[in-house]
């Protein structure tokens, strides 16, 4: 049996800056970015897809890190939570949340703000149906998700009032 | 947990595919769009030696329309959803996406990987047998085509061999006068159904029921026709006395096992009451109005 080696070098862009790295092929992407790339803003919980926190966005669409392997993502590009705003300079997606109390202990909120990215892109007027419907598939243990629902409505408000990021 | 080791392989056609499938055998793993391979491999419920990758096999990525639509393997969930064609040609595969997980599990996820995995709530393998379509398999053998009702073999099995790839699925032309519908049932939205039902039905011009498909999901290791429903449904007028037969036949012609989240007689209420509401929706489709 041939075998083909065990790690490979993986080049890509996260927040629009050239990363690279090598990584064992059975490494997932979420371990890799926080591991090996130092990126650890988003977080792994469940590491089989159910809870969202790992949520990033694949060249635009919104994806589980924890379900894709670190070689994979060769040659494309990712968006994760730091490439949204700086504590001193949040976006405002980030502001609203931060303003509905949309997290308590923040563990989810990564994969809850990485979802909401992707859903205002492609729906800047949702409706509340339609936020809990994309919602579904995050998790949160503490806030009781009303916050957070409050949280991206009053986003989509504000990302329609002109402050865009 | 952490993925067990693998040899990791990355085809870029489907010959070298059926080539690495045909070496390997038992030993690999086919990855598409990893959404139930990685968990199971997450939770070491899988160990494949060898994973083969097919996210670079280009040919694997189609949607056309001849006699009747093809969808290649590789086709995302999301590209379907969002495909004029498959809008058109196959609106109940539409429907029943919208009920697959979450957006992220639908960039990723893909048409041939839901069919090939046979889950036994999935949505996918339940249309295509409601539809009557089929499933083109090939190995080094050669290729085939295998119909719904003899891919499905219980819990998580098909009747695909170790060294076969699955390379499209293929749905009919709809009739004129037909109707489809799709509803589940599940505890929150996105989850895995306690029952889904996908009905597709044809009329003639006097509104008596031609043809009628009744396929469901979760009450059985594999999506189950529900075939007493058809046949009291066939030759008959479609109407609320026919489809209340019809409903009452599909549950009493299964015996879904209780689990956690239902017992066997909830399971059997709600094909009932979903067979029901689909015939209805079915109907007005296929009458032009809905
Ligand atoms: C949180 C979550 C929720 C989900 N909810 C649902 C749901 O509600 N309904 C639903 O139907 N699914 C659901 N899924 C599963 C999801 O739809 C999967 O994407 C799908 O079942 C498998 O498709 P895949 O492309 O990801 O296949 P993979 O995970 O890559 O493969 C699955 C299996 O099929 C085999 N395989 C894949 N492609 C081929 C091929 N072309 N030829 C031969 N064998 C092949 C693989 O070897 C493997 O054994 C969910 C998943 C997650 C993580
Ligand atoms: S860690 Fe990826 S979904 Fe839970
Ligand atoms: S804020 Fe703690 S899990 Fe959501």
């Amino acid at each position: 049996m041939t075998t083909t080696p065990t790690t490979q070098s993986v080049q890509l862009t996260v927040n629009g800056v050239a990363r690279s790295g090598e990584t064992e092929n059975r490494k997932t992407l979420v371990d890799f970015l926080r591991d090996d790339l130092e990126l650890t803003g988003t977080h792994v919980g469940c590491e089989h897809g159910v809870c969202g926190a790992c949520t990033i966005l694949l060249d635009g669409e919104p994806v589980r890190s924890c379900l894709m392997l670190a070689v994979q993502a060769n040659g494309r590009s990712l968006e994760t939570i730091e490439g949204l705003g700086s504590p001193d300079d949040l976006s405002p997606l980030q502001q609203a949340f931060r303003e509905s109390h949309g997290f308590q202990c923040g563990f989810c909120t990564p994969g809850f703000v990485m979802t909401t990215v992707a859903l205002l892109r492609e729906n800047p007027d949702p409706s509340e149906a339609e936020i809990r419907h994309c919602l579904s598939g995050n998790l949160c243990r503490c806030t009781g998700y009303q916050s957070i629902v409050e949280g991206v409505k009053s986003a989509a408000l504000a990302l329609q009032a002109g402050e865009n990021r | 947990m952490k993925l067990p080791p693998f040899e990791y392989r990355t085809p870029e056609t489907v010959e070298e595919t059926v080539e690495l499938l045909g070496e390997f055998g038992d030993e690999a793993k086919i990855l598409a769009g990893g959404q139930s391979l990685i968990p199971l491999l997450a939770m070491r419920l899988s160990r494949p030696a060898v994973v083969i990758d097919i996210n670079n096999v280009n040919e694997l990525n189609t949607i056309s329309n001849g006699s009747g639509l093809s969808i290649g393997a590789l086709t995302r969930h999301r590209t379907a959803e969002r495909s004029a064609l498959v809008q058109s040609s196959a609106p109940m595969l539409v429907a029943a996406l919208g009920y697959v997980g979450h957006d992220a599990i639908r960039t990723r996820g893909t048409i041939g990987g839901s069919v090939a995995h046979a889950d036994p709530a999935a949505e996918l393998p339940t249309v295509l047998t409601a539809l009557g379509g089929s499933v083109s398999a090939t190995s080094a053998r050669g290729t085939r085509s295998i119909a719904a009702d003899d891919f499905f073999e219980g819990f998580l099995s098909t009747s695909l061999a170790d060294d076969e790839l699955l390379t499209a699925i293929q749905l009919p032309p709809r009739p004129d006068r037909s109707g489809w519908s799709f509803n589940e049932f599940s505890r929150r939205s996105g989850d895995f159904a306690l029952v889904g039902v996908a009905v597709s039905i044809e009329l003639d011009e006097s509104g008596t029921v031609v043809d009628a498909r009744i396929a469901m999901s979760g009450v059985a290791g594999e999506p189950t026709r529900a075939i007493e429903a058809e046949t009291a449904l066939r030759g008959n007028p479609a109407g609320p006395e026919s489809f209340a037969t019809a409903a009452a036949a599909a549950a009493a012609e299964i015996n879904p096992s209780a689990d956690l989240h239902g017992t066997t007689a909830y399971r059997k209420h709600l094909a009932g009451i979903l067979v029901r509401k689909g015939l209805n929706e079915a109907c007005d489709r296929a009458k032009g109005t809905r």
